[in-house]
């Protein structure tokens, strides 16, 4: 797969629909196409990340760590991009990210993800577009949640 | 500063004999450079002018006496001597025979002139061995405090240059003064006995030239002294900035450097050019008054010779000749007195320099080639160490450490812990106390014994610029082992004083061993390696390095086996794909352009996939297999691509270096390519630029698409053609890619893999590695390439190792000769946690039962020892066994 086809992908990642083709040419030029089998680990939580994944084609299974264990909490397919967290704040792997089935990947490296942040205006904006709407759901389970809980009584 | 021996005393000492030898012949010498002197004169007046001299050739077959000697003694001691009756021989016969009586004695004389110069070199390089070598012997006995000062340039330099010149100077030390006074005697004899006055005009000029020359020449010594010190620095400095080259890097400060250097040899030239000034000056005055004296025995001796009639014209001229060999003789001599004071000056600087207080005596250091062990614990009583400055290193310290305890000492940095360790390894000098062993004081036992039984691994070990197995086995190289005896060279060596051990015997302490056989030895090594991680790396090591297939053939067909295995594991299902082999017949997507034309390894820089489009070879085949326009269309949508990609970018953007095909600088020069391309007016420069941006171009990574099935075909048909028609005298230095064949100029590593881990697999090389490492294992090939890493060169200083690779070699080196005590000193410290406890605690089970004293940079592993030791302000505080520890715990 030539890096033209790579563009069309991103394209349809929300994050970069605005972006203007040639920057999304440098974004593909510059990272790294990357492939796993079922069943390998991109990261694991707790590691120190160096890198972010856009998934190209393939589903991933996100897991975190609880006391029974390691539990499935979500899976993310094509168009999504896993990682990013890390590369924006000096964090640890909040989750384990697992291949549900044979995967490609695009692995954008930290340095070039922040100097692309620098030079392209519009990337800022878009992430800070995509933390709000995040942002939005996590409170809108916050109160479903809070809701539970009070008619359970627990609050 | 201890005192030294004079040169002349150092000189008369070490070569009496040798120059008395010399100087007999030469004096031998001197009545046959007289007669030389005189023979002209016979044969002038005699034979040539003879009638007029009123000799015996007044009428036709007269004769003359031929080796006629007689000795003139003076009347009342018996008047004249004859020796030799000599025979008759008339005007033509006397001729002939005094000539080559003449060409005789110029034969001999050269005969002995070349005896006495031999004589005087072989002198002169044996007294410089020895000097040489009892530098070196100080060097090796020099007490640590000074070692930590020297700078190693300087004394280089003063080793292998400045007494240079003192060589030279030895063989000439004696003889030569009294050769060339004699020769200069003997001529002013000659010419006074000719004739008077002259003899007393010649000695003036020579004794006016004898006062004034040297006077003038001091300053020009003064100045040699100062250059020589400059020099001598000069060298030091160049040794720190190549040793400190990274530092000078890290803080940009070059400029810095530069300046200093700019300062130095501006000294260096202003002290020198001032020094020719004054040399030059000196030298044509002294021609000038040379030059005089002829003029004054024309002007004077033609006087005698019209007027006075007092001197014949044989006479002048024999008197002109003899005189012309007198400037020399004296010349030289007032540059020999020149090159003595030079070289005196030389030698008491450098052997100030090798005379530090404090040196060990020669005996501590001995030859004893049989160790003595110890048979009791060591005891410290009352130790007190200071440093270079006269801090307290250790304070009254008493402790008993038996031969069977594995002891911690631990404290804050600076505590005497740390000294407790150098103490072993003599790098502390004791103010007071005693460590003995019994009744054997430790620190005074020959160094080779304490060598083989304290095994001492420091922080900041040193490691000659061998390979990792020399540099590991390094500390059981005691004695020579086994006699390879050079009868010759000994001889030699005994005379120059030097002592006679050879370097070229087996020195290896198998005792120490425990085997002669070299597998066991290499496994001992192997384990050693082990025990402090470092196999590893040695087998990377191992991994990168080439081996001739021709001198290593098994080895190399058991690689070959290794890659055909790993190739036939590599085509199971859970790896497809992950490495790309060369095939030969196959365009591989994983190696760049220039690596699938080239299609091979070399270890000629020219034939290095980068250079290809300088070579000739490179550029007929493209033309003749057309794949040049196929080369400029692919660098034109390579440029197009990167000038769209990196058009906004300031020059200086990370991004250049990292991915772009163009640099920044070349970008506009391309843009303006681009244009032309547009309206097809391409140049030929233009299109040279264009093809040469493919060349690195590799598909699987770089993603641009540019490899159509057209363009792979025609790459492959380039690849036939250039092995094909690749001169033979290139064609010796590649090794083409065959699945059955070793390539000698490639790595094991690539040897082994024969192709490419592709890009864009998650884990490949990882994945990779575990695969060649289970093939080698299985393969048993696994002792090979360890055995090739061992032959890995650590560089000068061990500077191609890191730190970490540095320190766990040091403690191997201690390890590997399986010492009576073993002395670790912080020579873990730049090792993380994990790593020194799993290291801790394998060299502990090893050394079970063994004394072992470790000084710990941190107490956490403390515990795993039987016995450990507080310090505390170079106080020991607390002694406690283990036990004890676990109880007071409970």
């Amino acid at each position: 797969m030539s890096i033209l086809s790579e563009v069309e992908l991103l394209r349809r990642v929300p994050l970069f629909a605005n972006i203007d083709t040639s920057r999304l040419k440098l974004l593909a030029f510059t990272s790294e196409r990357l492939s796993f089998d079922a069943g390998a680990v991109l990261f694991r939580e707790g590691d120190r990340g160096d890198s972010a994944y856009l998934i190209l084609t393939g589903k991933v299974d996100v897991a975190v760590n609880s006391p029974k264990g390691e539990v499935v909490v979500a899976h993310l397919g094509a168009n999504n991009i896993v990682g990013e967290m890390a590369l924006l704040c000096e964090m640890p792997r909040t989750a384990t990210i697992i291949a549900a089935e044979p995967l490609d990947t695009l692995r954008i490296k930290k340095d070039q993800f922040l100097q692309m942040l620098r030079d392209i205006p519009q990337m800022p904006l878009e992430i800070m577009r995509e933390l709000a709407v995040r942002l939005n759901n996590v409170n809108k389970e916050l109160s479903a949640a809070h809701v539970k809980l009070r008619a359970a009584g627990l609050e | 500063m201890a005192t030294h021996q004079s040169l002349y005393k150092y000189i008369w000492q070490h070569s009496r004999r040798d120059q008395l030898v010399i100087l007999v012949i030469a004096v031998a010498a001197q009545p046959f450079y007289f007669l030389t002197l005189t023979l002209p004169k016979l044969i002038i007046n005699g034979p040539i002018t003879g009638p007029q001299n009123g000799t015996a050739f007044t009428t036709e077959g007269a004769t003359e006496n031929f080796l006629r000697l007689v000795i003139g003694l003076p009347d009342w001691l018996g008047g004249q001597w004859t020796i030799l009756q000599g025979f008759a021989l008339e005007r033509m016969p006397y001729l002939v025979a005094l000539s080559f009586a003449f060409l005789a004695l110029v034969g001999f004389n050269g005969f002995l002139k070349y005896l006495i110069n031999t004589m005087k070199g072989r002198l002169g390089e044996r007294l410089l061995r020895r000097l040489r070598y009892d530098l070196i012997d100080r060097v090796l006995r020099f007490p640590p405090s000074h070692l930590r000062k020297a700078k190693q340039a300087e004394i280089a330099s003063m080793v292998k240059d400045e007494v240079e010149p003192l060589g030279g100077f030895s063989g000439d030390a004696v003889v030569w003064p009294v050769f060339l006074a004699g020769q200069g005697l003997t001529a002013l004899i000659f010419i006074l006995v000719q004739n008077f006055w002259l003899g007393l005009i010649a000695a003036v000029v020579i004794l006016s030239q004898a006062i004034v020359i040297p006077r003038l020449r001091k300053p020009i010594l003064q100045l040699g002294k100062q250059r020589q010190l400059q020099a001598r620095e000069l060298a030091g400095r160049v040794g720190e900035i190549v040793d400190g080259g990274p530092d000078i890097r890290v803080h940009g400060t070059s400029n810095w450097e530069r300046a200093d250097m700019v300062r130095r040899l501006g000294k260096i030239f202003d002290i020198r050019f001032e020094l020719y000034q004054r040399k030059y000056f000196v030298k044509s005055l002294n021609n000038f008054m040379a030059q005089m004296t002829p003029f004054i025995f024309y002007l004077v001796g033609g006087y005698f010779l019209i007027v006075d009639r007092s001197l014949d014209v044989g006479q002048l001229v024999a008197v002109i000749v003899a005189y012309k060999d007198l400037p020399g003789p004296i010349k030289e001599l007032i540059d020999w007195d020149l090159q003595r004071q030079d070289v005196e000056i030389k030698f008491n600087q450098v052997m100030d320099q090798f005379h530090p207080e404090g040196m060990t005596l020669p005996e501590p250091q001995g030859d004893a080639a049989a160790p003595m062990p110890f048979t009791t614990a060591v005891e410290l009583k009352n130790v007190t160490a200071l440093d270079d400055a006269g801090f307290t290193l250790l304070d009254d310290i008493d402790l008993t450490l038996p031969l069977n305890q594995t002891v911690a000492v631990v404290g804050p940095a600076g505590c005497g812990k740390e000294a407790l360790g150098q103490l072993f390894a003599r790098q502390v000098t004791l103010k007071n106390g005693t460590v003995k062993a019994g009744e054997t004081d430790v620190l005074s036992l020959p160094e080779a014994s304490t060598g083989r039984t304290i095994g001492y691994a420091g922080p900041d070990g040193y490691f000659f610029p061998l390979t990792v197995k020399e540099n590991l086995l390094y500390g059981l190289k005691l004695a020579p082992r086994s006699g390879a005896t050079a009868e010759r060279r000994f001889r030699e060596a005994n005379r120059a004083g030097n002592p006679v051990f050879d370097a070229d015997a087996d020195w290896l302490d198998y005792d120490a061993l425990g085997t002669r056989d070299p597998k066991a030895i290499l496994d001992r090594m192997i384990d050693m390696l082990s025990m402090v991680e470092l196999e590893n790396d040695i087998y990377q090591f191992g991994l990168q390095s080439r081996i001739d297939p021709k001198q290593n053939e098994a080895a190399a067909g058991r690689i070959v086996e290794a890659r055909l295995a790993l190739h036939k594991r590599l085509s199971a299902p859970e790896y497809t794909n992950l490495v790309e082999r060369f095939d030969p017949a196959a365009y591989n997507r994983n190696a760049s352009i220039a690596e699938n034309i080239l299609f091979g390894a070399s270890i000629d820089p020219l034939l290095q996939p980068h250079n290809l489009p300088v070579l000739p070879h490179f550029r007929r085949v493209a033309a003749e297999e057309r794949l040049d326009k196929h080369l400029v269309a692919m660098g034109l949508s390579i440029a197009e691509t990167m000038l769209e990609l990196f058009r906004d970018f300031s020059p200086d953007h990370p991004f250049f270096d990292e991915f772009s095909f163009i640099p920044a600088s070349e970008l506009p020069a391309y843009q303006q390519i681009m244009k032309r391309s547009k309206m097809a007016e391409l140049s030929y420069e233009d299109r040279s630029r264009l093809s040469v941006l493919p060349l690195r171009y590799v598909e699987a990574r770089h993603r641009l698409g540019l490899i159509t099935p057209e363009i792979r075909e025609r790459l492959l048909a380039v690849r036939r053609t250039f092995a094909e028609t690749l001169p033979a005298d290139l064609a010796a230095r590649i090794s083409f890619y065959q699945e059955d064949k070793y390539a000698a100029s490639a790595s094991i590593q690539d040897n082994i893999l024969l192709g490419r881990v592709s890009y864009g697999i998650a884990h490949a090389q990882e994945r990779v590695n575990v695969l060649v490492r289970e093939i080698l294992d299985q393969l048993d090939v696994r002792d090979l390439i360890i055995e090739e890493g061992l032959a890995y060169n650590v560089g000068s200083a061990g500077k191609r190792l890191t730190t970490a690779q540095r320190q766990k070699l040091g403690l191997a080196r201690a390890l590997v000769k399986d010492p009576q005590v073993l002395v670790v000193n912080g020579a873990l410290a730049n090792l993380d946690d994990q790593q020194k406890t799993a290291i801790v605690e394998r060299v502990l089970a090893h050394r079970k039962g063994k004394a072992t004293l470790w000084v710990l940079t941190k107490n956490d592993l403390a515990s795993r020892f039987d016995r450990v030791l507080h310090f505390d302000h170079g106080k020991l505080t607390s002694d406690q066994a283990q036990v004890a520890i676990r109880e007071a715990a409970q």
